[in-house]
């Protein structure tokens, strides 16, 4: 089940890449999930919250309209609070100082052999790497 | 026009994280766990994101956006440390529940009550991430 698992995800990946080509070269925007809100959060991307707010609706609504044939997904999601604010407050700060997340710096930083791309995400990748083996190895709460 | 290209492309970027499988945490969590029951599905997803988006960044080579403007220029490429920080803190975020805010916003509908308890989380710490900043700045400025 593991390699149908890797097909599913390159086919997921090749229409996660086409969303960010389409953005990029219709728009003219970077597809970044953690800038597109954050702008609307603090105000930064006032002048375009448009153009934000009509892809995050996207992005929300239409894994919700795939449900009926998606029945069988589990997020799998931690039901401790300490852990999901914890990790939300670390994910919205660290996104924010870092100007971007995996689809800014992973997918569309990478993609044009950006520097800041690239050690943006071998930092967040050693990071998540060490987190899971404290948290989940050494410390045993997830 | 920009709006309804925006729609359409955050729908898109929706439906290929719930396909890959990246709304599924323990997925995530599994490509992390390089010390643990690696899962290699991760490196398929962000692989295969990358391939249409390097075809059109070269696309973008002396022409401009479909709906007017210019396309983004290529960053500073100065690493300054809020870009490390900021990243070693994301990463440890993101390991720590399996969620980055991609895929965080295209769950938040069906993962009970715990999805918005961690967007709402995460929108805290976009709101106190400026001051955070002062701070970082002030420490590398004094060492």
């Amino acid at each position: 089940m593991i390699e149908q698992d890797w097909i599913w995800g390159l086919v997921g990946g090749l229409m996660i890449g086409s969303a960010a080509a389409l953005f990029l070269l219709v728009n003219g925007r970077i597809m970044g999930a953690s800038g597109i809100l954050g702008g609307l959060v603090d105000g930064s991307g006032k002048s375009n919250w448009t153009e934000r707010a009509a892809f995050i609706a996207g992005l929300i609504v239409v894994p919700l309209l795939m449900l009926p044939i998606y029945t069988e997904v589990d997020t799998h999601i931690s039901t401790n609070p300490a852990v999901l604010i914890a990790a939300g407050l670390l994910v919205g700060i660290g996104t924010r100082l870092a100007n971007g997340c995996t689809s800014g710096h992973g997918v569309c930083g990478i993609s044009r052999f950006s520097l800041r791309g690239m050690v943006a995400t071998v930092f967040y990748l050693m990071a998540g790497g060490i987190s899971v083996l404290l948290f989940k190895h050494i410390l045993g709460v997830i | 026009m920009r709006a309804f290209f925006a729609l359409i492309s955050g729908g898109l970027f929706g439906a290929g994280l719930l396909v890959s499988g990246m709304v599924d945490t323990t997925k995530v969590q599994g490509w992390l766990d390089v010390f643990g029951d690696w899962d290699p599905t991760l490196a398929f997803v962000l692989g295969g994101a990358i391939i249409p988006m390097a075809i059109a960044w070269r696309f973008t080579i002396g022409r401009a956006p479909k709906l007017g403007g210019t396309f983004p220029e290529k960053p500073n490429p100065r690493i300054g440390h809020n870009l490390v920080v900021g990243s070693v803190l994301f990463g440890a975020g993101w390991g720590l529940a399996g969620l980055c805010p991609g895929p965080a916003m295209a769950s938040l509908t069906f993962a009970g009550w715990s999805g918005p308890l961690f967007v709402a989380s995460m929108i805290v710490g976009m709101l106190v991430a400026p001051p955070v900043r002062s701070w970082v700045d002030g420490i590398a400025a004094s060492s």
